[in-house]
């Protein structure tokens, strides 16, 4: 009979209004800044830097290589690569940024920094309260703002940091075998020219080796 | 005691007019009630206001506003410092003096509706002879603030959000007029105060409201979906739409202008309401003979907010209508169902009193109602939508 969905619809309607009054599990919303949710796994705002070990200079994973600065769409990254060069996580030596500020008011979130990175140095943040009265400093984020240890990444994407965390262990592994296969064969090689010609083999074994630095 | 508690406001005007001389006497009562009136139903409109909001949370299973002041009841204060705060732009193609007027209007033309309305026993500012006509005078020239509104904005949006409103008032307009025809027709007059009059008798406990009549029902009904309609109230809401039109004939009002917009809409809502209420429902008359100790205004008073919360309500449940079918609905059931109705109630005039009167006007109605339902608002074609120029 006509009119009897409109019916229907109120009945239901009145039924909400009723009963959120009643049950709290109705209530599809929260008072925000007293309860939170906690974001989703795979929420993302701004990108940060990782790092491992305590210390946040030195355990920077960035080795400065600028591919997410030079990749980012709105160009809101701001690198300086360093003079110098710091061991990375393989043990192998790497430039590092002197410089890394993030301009979040021009950010767009889009993640392409975190899919370009070789690195996994940036990642992207779940952090929204980055309201300032300050509309120039405050929304230009640097190193140290920017740098999060790899433990907060686990806590706010737990599986991606993993995933992340089993191909470094890997790739370390990798390169750990690689240079101790490297050693070996140097050690062997070195033997082997050490057995065959005994008497000129200071000069020839000092150059190689000056040659590395 | 029961007495003075009714007349009170009547009685505070005695009062407070006896300080004058006599010359001054009658423009002093006239001048206090129409500050009764506008401050009463502004008052009314921003506890509406805040109701709404609340009340189309608790629909959507939120909470509603709830931080400024107690249990969120002063956000009416702070939306007005908003709005009085805010930059009023005028667009620099705008016709600046009718974009002006416009709001201007629109409430002054909602205020004077108040004007015959009988909130209480012998409350009412104007008692006119036609006081319905008045009352629809009124009404009805609020279309041309609407439309003088989207005109000078010199926008498309609020072009057509006026071009819709004005659209919808008329053909709806019609339906409102003749749905009240019929309780003109059985009271014999157009005067208000004589109408509610006319209704405040009891059979045993129970009054002689024109809504509990068959006529009185299928009237109610309709002028129900009129004043929705003319109200511009959801699901008519068509002119301001705002996912399709931004939000219609205002889309280029802002700051106090627009605040006298929202303010003129729902006292529109306030006072259709009310003269729903005194038409169909009674007016001040109490629900129950035994209930008449409670004062008149009392009764007008909840009465309207029961309309507004009924309006509220429909608001969560129902979502917006198509323009065609809008009009379908206006021209093509709403009117001659009305239509039908005023014959019902001629019918019911002449029959007399007794029990076949009853039996016959509602199975009328009823009939029309079951096979309108089923012939003319009939859907004629299900299934998938077919599109002509897409793809």
């Amino acid at each position: 009979m006509l009119g009897e969905g409109i019916l229907k619809g109120m009945a239901e309607t009145a039924k909400n209004f009723a009963g959120s009054f009643v049950s709290k599990e109705r209530l599809t919303t929260v008072e925000y800044p007293e309860e939170r949710i906690a974001p989703a796994e795979n929420a993302r705002v701004f990108p940060f830097l990782v790092y491992d070990t305590e210390n946040w200079e030195a355990g920077l994973r960035c080795v400065a290589c600028q591919i997410c600065e030079k990749e980012c769409p709105p160009k809101c990254i701001y690198i300086d690569k360093s003079k110098d060069k710091k061991p990375d996580y393989v043990g192998k030596q790497q430039f590092y940024p002197t410089r890394f500020d993030i301009d979040i008011s021009v950010c767009m979130s889009c993640q392409i920094c975190v899919e370009v990175c070789p690195f996994e140095a940036i990642k992207m943040d779940t952090q929204f309260e980055l309201a300032t009265d300050d509309r120039f400093g405050g929304l230009l984020l640097d190193r140290e703002q920017l740098a999060k240890s790899n433990e907060y990444y686990h806590e706010i994407h737990p599986t991606e940091a993993s995933e992340v965390d089993a191909r470094l262990a890997e790739e370390k592994a990798k390169a750990d075998a690689k240079a101790k296969a490297a050693q070996a064969t140097a050690a062997k090689a070195a033997a082997d020219a050490a057995t065959k010609t005994a008497a000129p083999a200071s000069p020839t074994q000092a150059k190689p080796e000056g040659g590395q630095d | 005691m029961i007495d003075k508690a009714d007349q009170i406001f009547v009685l505070l005007q005695h009062w407070l007019v006896s300080f004058l001389p006599l010359a001054l006497q009658q423009p002093a009562a006239v001048l206090l009630g129409v500050i009764g009136i506008v401050c009463v139903f502004p008052a009314i409109f921003a506890l509406t206001t805040v109701f709404e909001r609340k009340g189309l949370g608790r629909i959507q299973n939120r909470l509603g506003p709830n931080r400024v002041g107690p249990f969120g009841f002063m956000q009416p204060i702070a939306d007005a410092i908003k709005s009085l705060t805010k930059e009023d732009v005028v667009p620099s193609t705008a016709n600046g003096p009718v974009h002006f007027l416009a709001p201007v209007g629109l409430v002054v033309a909602v205020f004077m509706g108040f004007a015959v309305l009988p909130v209480g026993r012998n409350m009412v500012l104007v008692d006119m002879d036609a006081g319905l006509l008045f009352f629809f005078a009124m009404g009805a020239s609020t279309e041309v603030s609407v439309f003088m509104a989207g005109w000078s904005s010199r926008n498309k949006y609020s072009l057509l959000g006026a071009m819709r409103a004005v659209a919808q008032m008329i053909s709806y307009e019609v339906v409102l007029l003749l749905s009240s025809v019929a309780v003109v027709m059985i009271t014999g007059s157009l005067s208000l105060t004589k109408i509610v009059e006319a209704q405040n008798q009891y059979t045993g406990i129970f009054p002689h409201w024109y809504i509990f009549t068959p006529w009185g029902l299928a009237g109610f009904v309709m002028y129900a979906i009129a004043a929705t309609a003319e109200t511009n109230r959801s699901p008519f809401d068509l002119p301001e739409g705002e996912s399709e039109l931004v939000a219609g004939y205002h889309t280029e009002y802002s700051g106090f202008k627009f605040a006298l917009f929202f303010l003129g809409e729902y006292l529109a809502m306030l006072s259709i309401s009310g003269l729903g209420t005194t038409l169909f429902l009674g007016g001040w008359s109490a629900p129950l003979s035994f209930l008449t100790f409670m004062p008149s205004w009392f009764w007008f008073f909840s009465k309207l907010m029961m309309s507004i919360f009924v309006f509220i309500w429909m608001r969560g449940t129902l979502p917006r209508l198509r323009q065609d079918q809008l009009m379908n609905f206006a021209w093509k059931f709403v009117l001659p169902f009305t239509l039908l109705d005023l014959f019902v109630t001629a019918l019911w005039r002449f029959m007399g009193e007794g029990l076949l009167r009853w039996i016959v006007c509602s199975a009328i109605l009823l009939a029309a109602y079951i096979i309108m339902g089923r012939v003319a608002m009939v859907r004629k074609h299900f299934g998938p939508r077919s599109y002509r120029y897409a793809e």
